[in-house]
């Protein structure tokens, strides 16, 4: 029950923590914000690295497997593609 | 991997990943916080990649990790799947991509709660981690057929519009009480199969039911909304695996696609109940039949040309149909040509320009239109007074005047670009066809106004010829 409280009480400031990062940003970077968002979501694949590795059951790893491919497509495809839109955001002084 | 070191290093390994995790946090934190200016954006990405990179590869010294087949061969798939994805994508595109991947995402969280509850005995796992093991396979599931579904409906695959049976929202409120309830009973009987792969299946298909009524134009919300999601499922699952890292990105994530998604209604002026239970034109809307039969004024490039060329201020409002047509560069040349003459040129982004908020800027910085040209709406509403033209470019919904005159538009109250304010306001459309939203514009049958019919791109490419000739 301890740990419960002690990661609800993590959960709970990581989200004020979200809010108010979030706040401040200007609407020209909400699209790179949201793909950049997503990709950091697909910090799950740790917990698929845990289950994949694990040695208890077959079935259980091959389900871990399925995770990493996913979680990986998540986070691979997502910081690339958010890279790609960024790098296009340029000053007009860069141009020249 | 700690299988590989010695002893006298194993001892200090379980501190060290969690203090390389707390780095990683501080990273995310830091990296988002960059990503909200221009000019620290693309460092802001970099950081949180590299945050995730530290946090993948030191728990690859975890204890519980002795075998590395499935890893390697798990990361080289979805590695190689993730970057062709992300190189091939086209920028216009940019709201399905982000769906899958999100998709994908919420997939892994739902597959990681089913794994680590299918390797260990039920009868071990404490109540706080049979709760989260369901919420996370509950809401990981949903998000799953949910952005696929998004994906489908975006790309066309599924019919836009709204699919639903009569009285589909209370079948899908009954639906998730159904689902929560499974979630409960499995908490307290764990071991009874048949009610978690109910839970299983029933989570998949309120993802499909939930978003099938949706309507195209909505699903940029629906996506952001899902965004939320995957990260609250990533959290669950950290719940359920005992991990701060996951829990705690999962948080921040979830906490901004909710204030992303909110941003995004404002911006509609709709509430999120609104677009996920209510449909969205195609009825009774009381703003058209006073149109009548008024009529247009037609024009064409050699006129437009003229009128640009003299002009001293000319604002550009580009909308989705310019990102169809693929015109941002032929539409750069144009600025470009009126710049050469002395024209100042501006852009006025709404923001739900495109489909996603954010997305028609990033289409331009694809063209090379420097981000400090690009102005709000609220920056550009005041500047319309004093320009002389303004080129609406595939836009329709975002300059509908029924927004501020008619109480019975179901897009009134929405803030538009006031560009009637402006002495000339010239549309670029392919016929008079309502918008995406389905509502007669009153601006089209505006004194002021005129319209040029013609494909976007083609229409720009003959105005910059045009524009050429004048020299």
């Amino acid at each position: 029950m301890e740990d419960l409280i002690f990661n609800l009480f993590i959960f709970v400031l990581a989200s004020f923590v979200g809010f108010e990062l979030i706040s401040k940003v200007p609407p020209t970077l909400h699209t790179p914000l949201m793909s950049g968002a997503n990709a950091i979501s697909g910090i799950t694949l740790i917990g698929a690295l845990i289950i994949a590795g694990g040695p208890d059951s077959l079935y259980a790893q091959w389900i871990g497997f399925a995770a990493i491919v996913f979680a990986t497509i998540n986070v691979v495809g997502g910081f690339m593609v958010t890279d790609r839109m960024l790098e296009m955001f340029k000053k007009k002084e860069d141009d020249k | 991997m700690s299988q590989f070191l010695p002893e006298a290093i194993q001892a200090f390994l379980p501190n060290t990943i969690q203090l390389v995790y707390l780095v990683a946090t501080g990273f995310f934190i830091v990296g988002i916080r960059r990503l909200g200016s221009p000019a620290t954006a693309r460092s802001g990405n970099q950081l949180a990649s590299f945050g995730m990179l530290m946090g993948v590869a030191v728990t690859l010294f975890d204890r519980e990790i002795i075998s590395f087949e499935f890893i390697i061969a798990g990361v080289v798939i979805g590695a190689l799947i993730g970057a062709i994805a992300a190189k091939k994508v086209k920028m216009t595109a940019m709201p399905e991509m982000v769906a899958v991947f999100n998709g994908f995402g919420g997939g892994a969280s739902a597959l990681v709660a089913w794994g680590e509850f299918t390797r260990l005995d039920p009868t071990l796992f404490e109540t706080q981690a049979l709760v989260t093991t369901g919420l996370s396979i509950l809401i990981g599931s949903i998000t799953f057929t949910g952005s696929f579904i998004a994906f489908g409906k975006l790309k066309g695959f599924i019919p836009g519009g709204r699919i639903a049976l009569p009285g589909q929202n209370y079948i899908n409120l009954l639906l998730t009480a159904v689902a929560l309830g499974l979630v409960g009973w499995f908490t307290v009987d764990p071991e009874y199969q048949l009610v978690f792969w109910s839970l299983f299946g029933l989570a998949l298909l309120i993802g499909v039911l939930t978003v099938l009524p949706i309507g195209g134009a909505d699903m940029p919300v629906v996506i952001s909304l899902l965004n939320s999601y995957s990260g609250l499922a990533a959290s669950m699952a950290g719940f359920v695996l005992g991990n701060n890292l996951l829990i705690i990105s999962g948080a921040l994530v979830g906490a901004a696609g909710l204030i992303l998604t909110n941003i995004m209604c404002q911006a509609m002026n709709r509430t999120l109940l609104n677009v996920l239970f209510g449909s969205f034109g195609g009825g009774d809307d009381g703003g058209s039949e006073e149109l009548g039969d008024k009529s247009i004024q037609q024009t064409f490039a050699d006129d437009v040309a003229i009128q640009c060329s003299y002009a001293k201020k000319v604002v550009i409002v580009p909308g989705y149909g310019l990102a169809v047509a693929q015109a941002q560069h032929t539409l750069k040349e144009v600025a470009n040509l009126l710049e050469e003459k002395g024209v100042d040129v501006k852009y006025g982004i709404h923001p739900v320009a495109g489909r996603m908020p954010g997305h028609m800027n990033v289409l331009l910085a694809e063209a090379d239109v420097p981000y400090d040209q690009l102005y709000d709406m609220d920056q550009i509403n005041p500047e319309f007074k004093s320009t002389d033209v303004v080129l609406i470019i595939g836009a329709n919904d975002v300059v509908n005047p029924a927004a501020k005159t008619s109480p019975g538009s179901p897009i009134y109250g929405m803030p538009i670009l006031n560009v009637d304010e402006a002495k000339r306001t010239i549309v670029f459309k392919r016929s008079m066809s309502p918008g995406y939203a389905g509502i007669e514009n009153g601006l089209f049958y505006n004194e002021k106004n005129q319209m040029f019919f013609g494909d976007a791109k083609k229409s720009l490419q003959s105005l910059a010829g045009a524009i050429k000739e004048l020299d």
